[in-house]
């Protein structure tokens, strides 16, 4: 009968059992509920996570569904659906949302890592404090603040940077046929890297911070300066927190709208022209802007744009994580 | 390649708190320097000084005389970075670069020296360093592996092999045994008797066993109480310090009357 035996006798139940003694079986089998209630709550917050995904895939494919099996006949009857195939219109919308993101990602990445260096290793602490709080207010600025700013302030800024940039390295397709006003994707991606600079610094900076002692004062006592400890213990130890951080900041840029939106002056073209308005657009801009007029079939058309924003999203933190997984054992953890 | 150190009445402050006064002391060259004493005596603190690394402490500072071989290592034209090039550290926990592989975490603190250096040139510094550390043997199939795969003792002796790479004058020993088992801690006191006759050496240990088994020269550290600073007591050679030593205080410590 190892079932009765595995049971907590009940109080009263054998009147050998000493008062104390039942008192202590008593509370064990109240932590032991508060213990399973716990593993319950924990594991119910954890299913939700994937119901509440699960749902937003399945939302989206049956939604999409629509437009992804309907005529080019009926598609190119959207007034602004300038594709046969629901495909070939998101390829572009995927191409400039990932030129954007990369772009900013190149332009924050290294801004990023070297603010947070400065606050967890360079700066006075008084300073660093006061810097550190300086970085995560920037993350409170809601996007179409950052849009307005972009739009009426920074396009003005950039413009003679862009033409000097044009003028001198025009012959490098990229920086080729700069037309004033500023609309083009690379302003886009500098409103964007403002954006998603306090995540990666915040981030990095939590990770450098937690260098351990012992392997700074390893490269001190080797003879290393201060940038060659950096090199030596800092970076390396934070290196996966800092593709954690970067890939953070791409997927808020990935997603962002409003910005992009005020900022760029849209096309829909495979294009390297970063200074050339009229070639990008991103999806979630795309979506803002069409979404108001629009109605049945093409409202499916959008959501299937937004399917594909999903899938690139996912690809994007899977391809992150092999990354780190791919030198997890280099990475100290163990 | 080694070098003594002349130490003379040196101050060290934690901010305004005075942490160890007035020592003066011979660390001689290629011989095996303990220095013993109850915690929160000042011992690893002093140590910290000989090669500046108190100088990571936010707030510390020392007063008072240094010489290596005559050369002053607080000079203010002296950078800390070229005495610590000089004068070599082992740490109390074994702290290999985990994102190192085994012959990277050798070949550390050369690459700050000099960056140029042939692929054979640095496998036979990889090797020749291993070897000095009693770990080539164990380590040799195995040289691209994270430094951190192995035991503590290995580690342990994996940072021996790293300091001792770049040919310091002086090796310093920050408890290097506390965290290892016996058989690991007799494998380092081994080396540590191989090491002496390259290497000026100062351990700092707990374990007077140990201090009376691997070092020529014995020095004493005691504190007041708490509050006051550490003071060195007495140093003699090792023998003499464990049989007749001069001060009460001493004799009391080593037969473990206190501490």
């Amino acid at each position: 009968m190892a079932v009765t035996t595995s049971t907590p006798p009940q109080r009263g139940a054998d009147p050998d059992v000493p008062a104390d003694a039942a008192a202590a079986v008593r509370a064990a089998s109240t932590g032991r509920v508060a213990s399973r209630v716990f593993a319950g709550l924990s594991t119910g917050a954890g299913v939700l996570i994937l119901v509440t995904l699960a749902a937003v895939a399945v939302f989206l494919v049956l939604e999409a569904w629509p437009a992804l099996t309907a005529s080019s006949e009926d598609l190119e009857a959207i007034s602004w659906f300038n594709a046969s195939s629901v495909a070939a219109y998101v390829g572009p919308l995927v191409f400039g949302t990932l030129l954007a993101s990369v772009l900013a990602l190149l332009l924050a990445v290294p801004v990023s890592i070297g603010i947070a260096l400065f606050i967890s290793h360079y700066a006075p602490r008084r300073l660093a404090q006061g810097l550190g709080y300086l970085i995560d207010l920037l993350a409170a600025i809601p996007s179409v603040v950052y849009g307005l700013w972009g739009a009426l302030w920074l396009i003005g800024q950039l413009d003679p940077v862009f033409t000097w940039l044009s003028s001198t390295l025009g012959f490098v397709p990229l920086f080729e046929g700069y037309q004033a006003p500023a609309k083009n994707v690379l302003s886009a991606s500098v409103v964007l890297a403002v954006m998603i600079l306090p995540i990666i610094t915040a981030v990095s900076r939590e990770v450098f911070l937690q260098t351990p002692r012992l392997h700074e004062e390893a490269s001190l006592a080797l003879g290393a300066t201060r940038w060659e400890m950096v090199r030596m213990a800092v970076l390396p130890f934070g290196r996966s927190g800092v593709i954690s951080a970067a890939m953070l900041g791409l997927g808020r840029a990935l997603g962002e709208t409003m910005a992009v939106l005020m900022v760029i002056s849209p096309g829909f073209l495979y294009s390297f022209f970063l200074l050339k308005p009229g070639q990008h657009q991103t999806i979630a801009a795309n979506i803002a802007s069409k979404f108001p007029e629009s109605s049945g079939l093409s409202v499916s058309a959008l959501i299937a744009t937004g399917l594909a924003l999903f899938v690139v999203t996912f690809a994007v933190n899977f391809a992150a994580r092999w990354i780190i997984a791919r030198r997890a054992e280099f990475s100290g953890a163990n | 390649m080694s070098k003594r150190i002349d130490v003379s009445d040196l101050d060290v402050f934690y901010g305004d708190f005075l942490a160890v006064e007035g020592v003066n002391m011979t660390i001689d060259a290629r011989q095996a320097t303990a220095l013993i004493g109850p915690s929160g005596c000042g011992k690893s603190t002093f140590l910290r000084t000989l090669n500046r690394m108190h100088e990571v402490i936010p707030g510390a500072r020392v007063q008072g005389k240094a010489l290596m071989d005559g050369q002053d290592l607080y000079g203010t034209d002296v950078d800390p970075v070229t005495v610590r090039r000089q004068i070599g550290m082992v740490f109390q926990r074994p702290n290999p670069f985990p994102t190192m592989s085994i012959s990277d975490n050798v070949l550390a603190g050369v690459r700050l020296n000099n960056r140029r250096m042939s692929k054979g040139d640095q496998q036979d510094l990889v090797e020749q360093s291993l070897r000095g550390a009693n770990l080539w043997n164990e380590v040799k199939d195995r040289l691209a592996r994270p430094g951190s795969s192995l035991s503590g003792g290995q580690q342990q002796r994996l940072c021996i092999a790293r300091a001792i790479a770049v040919k310091p004058q002086v090796l310093l020993m920050d408890e290097p045994c506390s965290a290892l088992d016996p058989i690991s801690t007799l494998a380092i006191e081994d080396l540590i008797a191989e090491l002496k006759s390259d290497y000026t050496i100062v351990i700092v240990t707990h374990n007077m066993q140990q201090a009376a088994r691997v070092s020529d020269r014995t020095a004493f550290f005691n504190i007041a109480g708490t509050g006051k600073p550490g003071k060195l007591i007495e140093m003699d050679d090792t023998a003499t310090m464990f049989s007749s030593p001069r001060e009460q205080a001493t004799e009391d410590y080593i037969s473990g009357r206190f501490g």
